[in-house]
């Protein structure tokens, strides 16, 4: 059996020290292979963000072991990691993070200043992603000039303008109306089928976490239960997401299809 | 890469615009107030040290009495007489020359202006002892002196109080009951000086004044030109004791006369200088180090301010050199922009201070570049360290800082 792109085993996180010292993570063991499109749910502050910025190589685990591609992450120097998100990851955050007073177009450009592109080549790559999140007429704005939605949609651009082979997404649709979130969901799972992204989610709406494949549910610090979800078909018009192996998830339908739009 | 980093450390100078401002702007004040100082403060030095040479070194004035500020009450010390001014040149080792002087307040007339002056008879040896040019006409010849023509120089007060506009040469104008000839115009020697104002005076021969101003023989006062191989201590001590023994003083009196020493007053005055000058230094140094202080602290908040673009930049993939190397970028950018912004406003104020002053302008390479490295280092320092620990950090710790 082949490693797994992502193998979590036993990792655990505490912030703080003695007696105000808080397990966020309480010992987590996950596979994700290339190719996953991978929703995480869980009430909040059960520690989904905490394990997607130990994914992303944004925080390190206090023990455990966290491979990437066969390696361990945790005996990295600082700048190995920098160049595994570089090269490999894109990482949508809760929160945005994007540069202030730095337009969008900018801000999607960041990451290819680092990988080395030319002006000219940053320039069109950037507003290609623009243009994936819908925001193509929005380039030349700066984040305190745009909406939660479309700072989210930023977000998304940034994240995926690289190409990335795992896209870490903290709640993207989090500050979106249904039928954009819906949008972007068809984009994630283009890029999941279409370009092979291996895709880890997090969610609080069932109707997002049914184009996943794979739902991980989260419950104090540790994964609780893993179910097999058969996602909206492709190109079928209409999808319903499925519960395979228990009856707890039951997706509405969502609609006509978001697929097809530019 | 430098090329990328320097764009983009460019980009975030003209993103914050005021930050940026604020940054130079403590540069900027630091290095202007510190230059401004240091030379102003120099050019003072100067200008006291030029009035010290313009005195004339090694020279002695000889006045009875008992110097400044003292005597007052009771009968005056009796004059000097011609005789005394022979046995000095003679008797007395190291002396060049003796310039007797005597002198009385008169009124001077010419057509329809008149002023009140002080007329100082006395020789040739007086214009060189005195280091007094002339800016026209000649001094006096063997005839005029040996005779008491009536002759005169006169200072430049002098000649445009009486003259005006005019050209003075050869003009007669009225003194007390005497008329008198202009020969000479002495050179302005400015009220910056020490002692009395030579611009306000007419230079005539001893005798002539003596004969018909005064009408007795005292002289009033003497200028003594030492050798400078001498020392002008051991001269004013030989020649105290010889006035001691004509004017038979009784050994444990005090002396009824005085004896200025140009040589010691510019040594005390140099002393002077030299303190003022390490005040200044001293007064500067503090100053460069507080204005170090304020860029630190510009740089510090701003670092500060700017975790979370540290964390983004390292979330998307940066490398700590990289973030490092804007930091540093950026900040020798800011440092230096108003390091020379600051030498430029040095510059101009020191420039438009000066004629304020009445100081000499000056420029010193030395201090400009001193306050100016000074400065930038700190900027750059505390640009650089700052940022080194915020790109140490874990992205997340980073993003999350407030
Ligand atoms: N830097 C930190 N220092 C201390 N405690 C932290 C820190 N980050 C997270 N926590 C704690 O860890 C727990 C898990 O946080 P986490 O952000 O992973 O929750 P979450 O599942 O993402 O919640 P949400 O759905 O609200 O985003 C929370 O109780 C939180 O208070
Ligand atoms: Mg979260």
């Amino acid at each position: 059996m082949s490693e797994p792109l992502i193998r979590l085993r036993g990792i655990t996180k505490t912030f703080g020290e003695g007696a105000t010292a808080f397990q966020a993570l309480k010992g987590i063991d996950l596979d994700v292979d290339k190719g996953d499109f991978i929703a995480v749910m869980g009430a909040s502050g059960s520690g989904k963000s905490t394990m997607m910025n130990i994914v992303g190589c944004l925080d390190v685990a206090t023990s455990g072991s966290f491979t990437f591609k066969g390696v361990e992450v945790g005996t990295l120097e600082r700048d190995q990691r920098a160049l595994l998100r570089r090269r490999y990851l894109g990482f949508v955050f809760q929160g945005f993070n994007l540069l202030s007073r730095t337009t969008a177009l900018e801000n999607v450009e960041l990451p290819l200043i680092y990988r080395g592109d030319d002006a000219k080549a940053r320039r069109s790559t950037a507003m290609g992603a623009l243009e994936r999140v819908g925001l193509a007429d929005w380039s030349d704005h700066t984040p305190s000039e745009l909406s939660g939605g479309q700072q989210q949609r930023v977000a998304i651009a940034r994240a995926i303008v690289t190409q990335p082979q795992v896209l870490l997404a903290d709640e993207p649709t989090g500050n979106l109306d249904s039928e954009r979130s819906l949008e972007i969901m068809a984009l994630m799972r283009g890029l999941n089928q279409d370009s092979g992204i291996t895709i880890m989610m997090v969610t609080h709406e069932p109707d997002m976490a049914a184009f996943a494949s794979t739902i991980i549910h989260f419950k104090d610090g540790l994964v609780e239960r893993v179910e097999q979800n058969r996602p909206i078909p492709f190109r079928g018009g209409v999808g319903v997401g499925h519960v395979q192996n228990s009856g707890v998830l039951t997706a509405p339908t969502p609609g006509p299809s978001p697929e097809g739009e530019g | 890469m430098l090329g990328t980093t320097i764009i983009l450390a460019f980009r975030e100078i003209r993103r914050h615009v005021l930050r940026s401002f604020l940054t130079t702007l403590g540069i900027i004040i630091g290095v202007a107030a510190v230059v401004t100082m240091v030379t102003l403060g120099n050019g003072a030095t100067a200008a006291i040290s030029s009035q010290i040479s313009s005195l004339g070194s090694n020279l002695l004035t000889i006045r009875p009495g008992q110097g400044y500020g003292r005597g007052g009450g009771g009968p005056s010390p009796p004059p000097f007489d011609e005789a005394d001014t022979e046995a000095i040149r003679k008797q007395v080792a190291g002396v060049l020359s003796v310039a007797a002087q005597s002198s009385t307040s008169a009124i001077a007339i010419f057509e329809a202006q008149n002023w009140t002056t002080t007329v100082t008879g006395t020789t040739n040896d007086y214009f060189a002892a005195s280091h007094l040019q002339l800016s026209a006409g000649r001094i006096f010849n063997e005839v005029e002196l040996g005779a008491g023509k009536s002759v005169c120089v006169i200072g430049s007060t002098v000649q445009t109080n009486l003259f005006k506009e005019g050209d003075p040469l050869a003009k007669t104008f009225r003194l007390k009951d005497i008329s008198c000839q202009v020969i000479g115009v002495l050179e302005t020697r400015g009220a910056a000086g020490f002692g009395p104002d030579q611009d306000d005076q007419v230079v005539m021969p001893i005798k002539t004044v003596m004969r018909r101003l005064t009408g007795n023989r005292d002289v009033r006062a003497f200028q003594v030109a030492v050798d400078p191989a001498y020392d002008t201590k051991a001269v004013s001590a030989a020649i105290t004791a010889l006035l001691r023994e004509r004017r038979k003083i009784a050994s444990g009196d005090d002396d009824d006369f005085n004896i200025f020493d140009s040589k010691q007053l510019s040594d005390t005055l140099s002393g002077t200088t030299k303190t003022l000058t390490a005040l200044l230094g001293a007064v500067a140094a503090v100053s460069l180090i507080v204005g170090g202080i304020g860029i630190m602290n510009i740089m510090l908040v701003s670092v500060t301010e700017r975790t979370r673009e540290i964390g983004i930049r390292l979330a998307v993939g940066a490398v700590q050199r990289e973030v490092l190397m804007q930091f540093l970028v950026e900040a020798a950018a800011l440092s230096c922009l108003g390091g020379v912004i600051g030498l430029l406003l040095a510059l101009v104020a020191t420039f438009a201070l000066s004629p304020l002053m009445g100081i000499p302008f000056g420029f010193d390479v030395q201090i400009n570049l001193l306050a100016f490295l000074f400065s930038a280092a700190i900027g750059i320092v505390f640009g650089y360290f700052p940022a080194r620990r915020a790109a140490s950090l874990n992205p997340i710790d980073a993003l999350r800082h407030e």
